[in-house]
Order: C-alpha cells, then structure tokens, then sequence
C-alpha cells in the first residue's frame, strides 16, 4: 500500500486541511498548535479545530480515547476548521479508525507503522490489519516506522528516558508535515527553547527528532508531493493567533482598562469555559482580581457583590454553570446591577458532552430564571471577534445597568483565528453609570430617560446610602413594596429598558445577495461554516442566496423583520433542535422558517448545508 | 482613602427611615440595636459600612440600617460580601445570616468563607428553627424537636455552630445571648477591629416558633450560673457567686467549685482566645454547662486580601505589562502588509 514513487513536484494549492490523531497523550494538540501557528507566521489564514475526549488520559489505543487537531490554511480567506481534511497523520490504529472517513479520497495519510501491532489492532476493533488487507487503496497511505525512527534519531542523546523518547514522535510527524507544506522548522525549535528552558535534554531531543521528520521526507522520495500554500490577503497589520476564549479573556481587559473600572472575575472550573479564568488570573499586572469560587453560585454572587462595590464583574461558565446561576441572575437583573455572564456553550442536557459544540443553551439564557427577567444576550461567532463581544458584553452591562449573557461556543473557544490587534485607544468609548454625588432628591431607582438605566452609586460614596434587594421594590425610592401596581410597572420597565437596548447596537446586515430566493439564518459559532458554504454555493451559480447572521439575540436588531421580508424562503441553521427559530416564529408571525439542525458535538459541514440550501432552492 | 470618621454619629444616624417588621418581642430587635449602638463606637464612615443579607427572618436586617445594604437570595451573602470586599477593601462589610441559611442552604459558601479569611463580619442570628417559612426545624434544631416538618420529632442531630466554624477554620468566633445588648455591643465592636473573617453567633430566641430555646441558660435569673463569659487573659470564673470555674481534667473540661478541696482561682484556666491550636477553644463551644459565651476564639492569622496585595505586588514588580496593548503586542505576533 505504499505510495507508488511520485515526481517530486511543486504545487501551489489555495488552501489545505491536515488533521493529526492520535492518543490522547500523543501531543496531537500541541503538534495541530505549532503546525497552525507556524503557518500563521508565515501569512496564511487559519482556523483550527481541537476534538479531544472528555477522558484526560484515556486508555491507550482505544477508540474513544483519539485525540484529533484540525488545522485549515489557506491563501485565501478561511473561515472554518474545514470539512474533509487534504492530509491525515494518524499515529495509531485508533486514530485511523476514527478519522479516515475524513479524508479526501486519493488524498494522503501518514501513519506510524510501529503503532500497527496486534494489540493496537484489536484495541481499535481491527480484524485485520488496514495497511495490509487493501482496505487503503483509494488513498495515498505512507507508512513511516515513526517510532523506531524517532529512538534512533535520539540514541544518542543523554539523560532521556524511555518515555521521554517515544512522547516525542510527534515531532518526527510534525517534520514531515512542515517539509510537505514548505514550513519552516523555526518557530517550533523556539518554541522548545522557550518551554524546555531548564530541560537541555528535551531541547535537544525535540529539535532533533522534528529535523529527523524533516529531512526524512525530504529524503526518502515516499512523499506524493511538496505544496505550497501562499500567504493570504489580509487587511494590513500587526496579527497574532488567538484562541476564543484568550480573545473573550482580553476582550475584559480591554473593556476594564477604557472604562476606568477594576476587574473582577468570580468563577469556578468547568470544561469548555476554565481557559477564561485561566488567562485571567495571570494579569494582576494590570489589577485584575480572579476568585476562584467554592461553586458556581458563588462565582457568580461574588461579581454580584464587585459589581455593587463598583467592579466591572463577570463570571464564566459552560451549560451546567449557568444552570445553577440562575437563581443569582435573577437577582442581578432585579437589583440592576452590570454584570457580564459568559456561557461557553458545550453539549447537552445535564453533563451532556463536555469537551463538545453545540449552541443549546439559547433558550437557557433566554428563559432560564424564574419571574419575568430579560437580560441582554448577545454571541460571538469567530475565534477572534470574541474579543469584539466581550467588550459590547461589558460596555452594555455598564451603560445600560443590567446583566448580559454573552454566549460563545466550545468550537470558537477553543478554535484559533489571526487576530488583527486592536489597540484600546481604537475601540469605543465606555460610559459607566457610576454617580459620586447627587442632590436630595435623588433615589437609587431614578431612570435614565433614554435607556431606562438607573445610577451605579456604589459603597464607599458619601450620601447615597440605600439598600437594595431582591423583594420587588417601590418604583422611585426602591423601598421593599408590595403594590401590585407597582410590581407590574417595574416587571414592564425591566423589560423596556433590555428591549432599548436596540437603538444602541447594530443593524442587522445581509451578506452575499440583499434580496431573493433564499436567506441563510445562523447565530454564534456557526458563523464561518455558513459563510463559507453561502460562498461556495454562489459560486456554483446560484446567486440568488442571502446571509444573515445574529450576534444580537436580546434585543433583536431593529431592522430583523424588514431584512427577513426581503427573502422567499428562509432557513434558520442551528446546533440545536431549533431553539432560534422559534424565538423569530414568536417575533415575527406570517413568515415561514425552515430549519437545518444538528446536535452531534461537531460543528456544520459545508456539504450538508450546500445540499440543504440546494433542496430547499429547487 | 482615609477610612477614619470626622462626624461623631449616634445610634439613630443608623436606623433607616423603614418601619422595623419583626414580631413582637423578638431578640432581633434586640441585635438591631446592639449593631445602631455599636457603629458609632467603631470610628467608621457611614459611607463605607456594607450589610449583606441571605433570606429568612434576620436578612430583613439591612432595609433597617441606613448605610449600603443588600438583601440577597438564600445562603449567598458571603459569597456575595467577599466580592464586595474584594472589590473595595477599605468597606467595613457585615454579613447577616440565620442558621437555615448560613449552614443549610449556605453551607458551602459559610465554611469556605471562613477558610478563605477576608475581613468580614459575619452576624449569625441562631434560633434553632425556621422562622419566615413559619416553622420547620433547621440545621440546629434538637434531636426529637417537634417542629411544622418534623411533628413526631427532630431525626436530623444538629450542627453546634462553633465547632463547625472552628473546624473551617474560623480565626474569631463569639458567641453571646440575645438578651446581653451590653456584651453584644462590646463583641460587634471588637469583631470590626478584628483583621480577618468574624463570626459571631448570637443565641436568638424566636418567640413564635421556638420560644424559650435557649432560655434554660439565657433567662436572667439563671443566667449568671447557667453562662461562662470568657474573656481573653481572664480565669474562666461563672456562678452568681463567682465560685465556679473550669479547669482541665485529662482531656476534659470540669466544672469546680471555689474553695473545695482546696480549689483557689489560680488553678482554673486563664481564657487565651488567641492561642493558634483550637482545641481548647473547641471543648468551650462544646460545653453545655456551663454554656459558654463571650470571645472563645481570636487567633490572629494573615487575611486573603494580604495574601492577595503580597502576590500582586509581587507580580506587578516582575511584570513589564502597564497597559493591555503590552500584553497584545507582546509574544509571537506578524505583520501583514
């Protein structure tokens, strides 16, 4: 099955996908990074897509314990991780169960052939051996003895153990990829100079193995062809690579240093979300205090607590985490208080699926408190704008008094994206409701008259002593008040005053077609996906097809039903069994949505939109 | 900021313009006051005092006090009184909890505020039973208590509040009946001084659900002999005659009698409330007769806040990183042109 000796060739490709796979401690995440980063450098656009098990270590060779990293390059625009994959690197049998039906018929997998025994074989479910029985013939299979390459290259390097050795041949792998795709081994040699500091050996060891990968390739003529992706066409200026939840991290702090307020983060670990908190506890450089709570519910009173004292507060969590914050969002939303609530939606109900997509937690957010208690809800869709949504998240809670959940995804959080950085001088002013004094007439519930918001006047300021609660409370002086008049008109400001909102946010945008056959629908994390499949289909001829995609769920844009009314049919696509569809079928009666759904862990592909777009299209 | 208050308040300075809705005759009249009298002794700014609240009778506290207040939801006002701390350092921050919510619903958060050691104040108005839900045993109530939810009889044994304080490592627990205003002023006074997490668990009788609860050693005719007041550097004397004492037999605490078998007062135990072992401290929370009150526990340790400013400052000074932008542009980043 070993590829037949190819000319050496030379090929400029516009864009390629590779997915490495392995056991989940083969360091498949960390070879996608430095593969992602490397090109990045080196100009490309980029996406990644890390799928790991839920398992830290989960037995090895098994089938559920493949660990994959997908990495999507390109010369031109890239806006997913990709569909099915140019290039697979499958370091066990495992691996290669698992992930072939990705692979692009004809197209290469790199497999360690040391890993093919009998016991890999039958731990991954194998009657026979694939690289032996012609089940392979329709790819390109180089079979590489990467083990046994990898303890030679290293024979004779001191102070290495056995486990040490054999960990790094995902290096080899790796070097192998960097000659096939024209990469420069650069970085990554750095890379281990940074990490491996007070480790000479590792450094060593690394390096060593990541050339033998290289020149191996470049050697041994086993290799189909070497490609070159050119660097892409980006906005000019000074990019780094970001992961969403980085990017939902320095959002805060960007919003924390304009805004003039400290930084409080309460929060307690949870799989997708604890990267946020990770990042965040790093800066006290720039005063951010991070407690590290008892529980979820103490994550979020404790910002409850910072943001009565006059902190800009947030707390971060994934689906279960916003479940039992509910209690404490409501309380937030009646004491109209600023508070950020990030949900870096993961698969569910209850555990669900930790470590995977989905974008479920929509009617949650909307409707997941008891009472009638709006708050502000707005979504990220790409790796690096969540930086973008963590700021409008703060700068919202801040100049408008009220909780915002901002939802982002376990795809975007842990997906990587070129950043074009944004300086905070660039971004918009924020304006906190903060009063140091006011003259004797004044009440903690006296309104803004355009927003609706009332005052921040926080402890520590002489005069306006008050108290606040969660009992409903009288209208002007927010005294505890059992009217039922009163009641109902403050259930009806809470509400007005989320639903103003609109006039401080965006309108709606179409891309592609403004007007025709059909509109595309997505919210969140499945922006790229859409994007590209929209741009794929018009470029098949059917023009005719219109995108729309809500960063805003509470309130909707102002100008939502007129951009609807522009299209004949309209498809809402969602993670979820049809959670966004039916919010707009109960705003916008008379329009007929279909909807493309999925609840798989995994992200769209681009063929099953295009053929959805297509069916509904006929 | 200069914390320190120029303008001498009184009491009434404290009292909101709210109606006090409290049944009649209840002890927490009696704390409310206790707190109005003990603010203007504490040399504060109105301003910068915080009372935070969970749910139940005694969490209608802070509508009472005109300084900052928040009434919460059920069990999270530590949670919610650290972050205020936390945000604002300089606020002197009060908690106001009963039993239900601070070791039932609250339980988490109570132990680990106490673990953590910010400087709060945590009042814990104890009554051995659910008030506001009209009556259902809480996690003090007696073994055999018949209570709205229990009517054949309490089967849950009780926490004694102390001793899981203690075990959560409080640094100050005191303990005082809600019929003393005097000593409980005193103790409010001295747990605001008192760098780190304070508690104090105020024996509160409900005249409603579980009247008399406490009154075989709060009434005042048994008061003097049924209480020990314990006071730091002082022999642990009681009895209206003040010829009672404890000392330390073996591993247990036994009451004497002064001037029998030739007890003298330099044989009882001196009270040290600032020893760091918890031991003895745990025996008095334990003992039910005599019962004893006072400050049992005020060990003296570092605060979370000064853990918090020790690694910040220590990072700020390792640090290049003023503003965001340095973090941005620092690392691996490329130009595209």
């Amino acid at each position: 099955m070993i590829a037949t000796k190819t000319k050496q060739s030379k090929e400029t490709l516009e864009a390629v996908i590779v997915r490495f796979v392995g056991d989940s401690g083969d360091g498949m995440q960390l070879t996608g990074t430095q593969f992602s980063d490397t090109s990045a450098m080196f100009g490309n656009d980029i996406a990644t897509f890390p799928n790991y098990p839920a398992e830290i270590r989960a037995p090895q060779g098994s089938l559920y314990g493949v660990s994959g990293f997908q990495v999507h390059i390109g010369s031109v625009e890239v806006s997913t991780p990709g569909e099915n994959v140019d290039l697979l690197v499958a370091m066990n049998p495992a691996g290669l169960k698992t992930n072939l039906h990705a692979l692009k018929p004809g197209h290469s997998v790199i497999v360690d052939a040391d890993a093919f025994t009998k016991k890999n074989l039958e731990k991954a479910q194998y009657e026979s051996n694939p690289l032996e029985d012609g089940s392979l013939e329709n790819y390109q299979v180089i079979e590489v003895s990467m083990t046994s390459l990898t303890k030679e290259a290293l024979k004779e390097v001191e102070g290495l153990d056995n486990k040490s050795i054999t960990r790094s041949k995902n290096m080899f792998a790796l070097g192998m990829v960097y000659w096939m795709y024209n990469r420069s081994t650069d970085h990554t040699i750095e890379f281990f100079n940074k990490k491996f500091k007070s480790k000479p050996a590792l450094i060593e060891a690394n390096t060593k193995v990541l050339n033998a990968g290289f020149y191996f390739a470049e050697t041994l003529e086993l290799i189909p062809n070497s490609y070159t992706v050119a660097p892409a066409k980006m906005p000019a200026g000074t990019y780094r690579i970001v992961m969403g939840n980085t990017a939902t991290a320095w959002g805060f702090l960007a919003a924390a240093e304009k805004s003039g307020l400290e930084l409080f983060l309460g929060s307690y670990p949870i799989t997708p979300a604890s990267d946020i908190l990770h990042e965040l506890v790093k800066h006290k450089h720039f005063g951010v205090k991070a407690l590290q709570a008892e529980d979820e519910i103490a994550g979020i009173t404790s910002a409850i607590g910072a943001a009565f004292a006059g902190d800009l507060a947030i707390t971060t969590t994934s689906g279960p985490g916003l479940a039992l914050k509910g209690e404490a969002l409501g309380l937030a939303m009646i004491l109209e208080l600023p508070l950020v609530v990030v949900d870096v939606q993961r698969g569910g109900p209850s555990t669900g699926l930790p470590t995977k997509t989905e974008q479920s937690d929509l009617f949650q957010a909307l409707y997941g408190r008891n009472g009638e208690s709006p708050v502000i809800i707005i979504a990220a869709s790409t790796p690096a704008n969540c930086f973008d949504y963590a700021y409008e998240a703060a700068k919202l809670a801040v100049e408008h008094m009220t909780p915002v959940i901002l939802l982002t995804d376990g795809y975007i959080a842990n997906g990587s994206a070129p950043w074009k950085i944004q300086t905070v001088s660039e971004m918009p002013e924020i304006k906190p409701r903060l009063i140091k004094k006011a003259n004797e007439a004044w009440n903690p519930y006296d309104r803004d008259e355009a927003t609706l918001a009332r005052d921040w006047a926080i402890p520590g300021t002489f005069g306006l002593e008050h108290r606040v609660g969660g009992l409903e409370k009288d209208k002007v002086t927010g005294q505890v008040s059992y009217v039922p008049e009163n009641h109902e008109y403050m259930t009806n400001v809470r509400a007005k005053k989320v639903k103003r909102v609109e006039d401080y946010i965006p309108e709606l945008k179409t891309e592609f077609a403004d007007e025709g056959e059909l509109l595309v629908i997505g919210w969140g994390g499945t922006y790229g996906s859409l994007y590209s499949s929209v741009k794929e289909i018009m470029h098949e001829g059917y023009t005719s097809i219109g995108l729309a995609h809500f960063n805003y769920i509470n309130p909707l844009p102002k100008n939502t039903e007129e951009v609807l009314k522009r299209f004949k049919r309209i498809i809402v696509c969602e993670l979820n069994t049809g959670q966004f569809a039916s919010v707009l079928r109960a705003n916008f009666h008379g329009i007929e949505f279909y909807q493309y759904n999925k609840v798989q862990g995994l992200p769209f592909g681009n063929s099953e939109l295009i053929e959805e777009f297509k069916k509904i299209l006929k | 900021m200069d914390t320190t208050a120029t303008k001498k308040y009184t009491f009434k300075d404290f009292a909101s313009d709210q109606e006090v809705r409290w049944c009649p005759g209840c002890d927490d009249y009696v704390i409310l006051r206790s707190m109005q009298k003990a603010l203007p002794e504490m040399g504060l700014k109105k301003e910068d005092v915080v009372f935070i609240s969970g749910i139940g009778c005694s969490s209608r506290f802070p509508y009472y006090m005109d300084t900052y207040g928040m009434h919460s939801i059920h069990g999270r006002a530590p949670a919610i009184a650290s972050g205020v701390k936390l945000a604002n350092p300089d606020l002197s921050v009060w908690i106001i909890t009963g039993d239900g919510d601070s070791m039932a619903i609250g339980g988490n958060h109570f132990i680990h505020v106490l673990r953590r050691n910010l400087d709060l104040n945590i009042v814990l108005f104890n009554n051995e039973i659910y008030g506001l839900t009209k009556g259902q045993f809480s996690p003090t109530s007696l073994v055999g208590q018949k209570t709205k939810s229990s009517p054949y009889g309490n089967t849950q044994p009780p926490f004694l509040p102390g001793e899981l304080a203690i075990g959560a490592h409080a640094r100050f627990f005191a303990r005082i009946g809600g019929n003393t205003p005097k000593e409980m002023t005193d103790i409010f006074i001295k747990s605001e001084k008192f760098k780190g997490t304070s508690l104090i668990e105020v024996l509160q009788n409900c005249p409603i659900f579980n009247d008399g609860c406490f009154s075989e050693y709060t009434d005042k005719a048994v008061r003097e002999d049924k209480q020990l007041f314990v006071e730091h550097g002082k022999s642990m004397i009681f009895g209206k005659e003040r010829d009672k004492g404890l000392i330390l037999n073996g591993l247990k605490l036994e009451v004497v009698t002064l001037g029998e078998n030739g007890i003298t007062e330099a044989d009882l135990l001196i009270h040290d409330a600032e020893e760091q072992d918890p031991t003895l401290h745990q025996m008095l929370v334990r003992s039910e007769y005599p019962l004893v009150t006072g400050i049992i526990r005020s060990f003296p340790d570092v605060t979370f806040e000064e853990r918090v400013d020790e690694l910040t400052a220590k990072v700020k000074a390792g640090s290049n990183f003023t503003k965001t932008d340095d973090l941005f542009f620092s690392g691996e980043t490329y130009e595209v042109k």
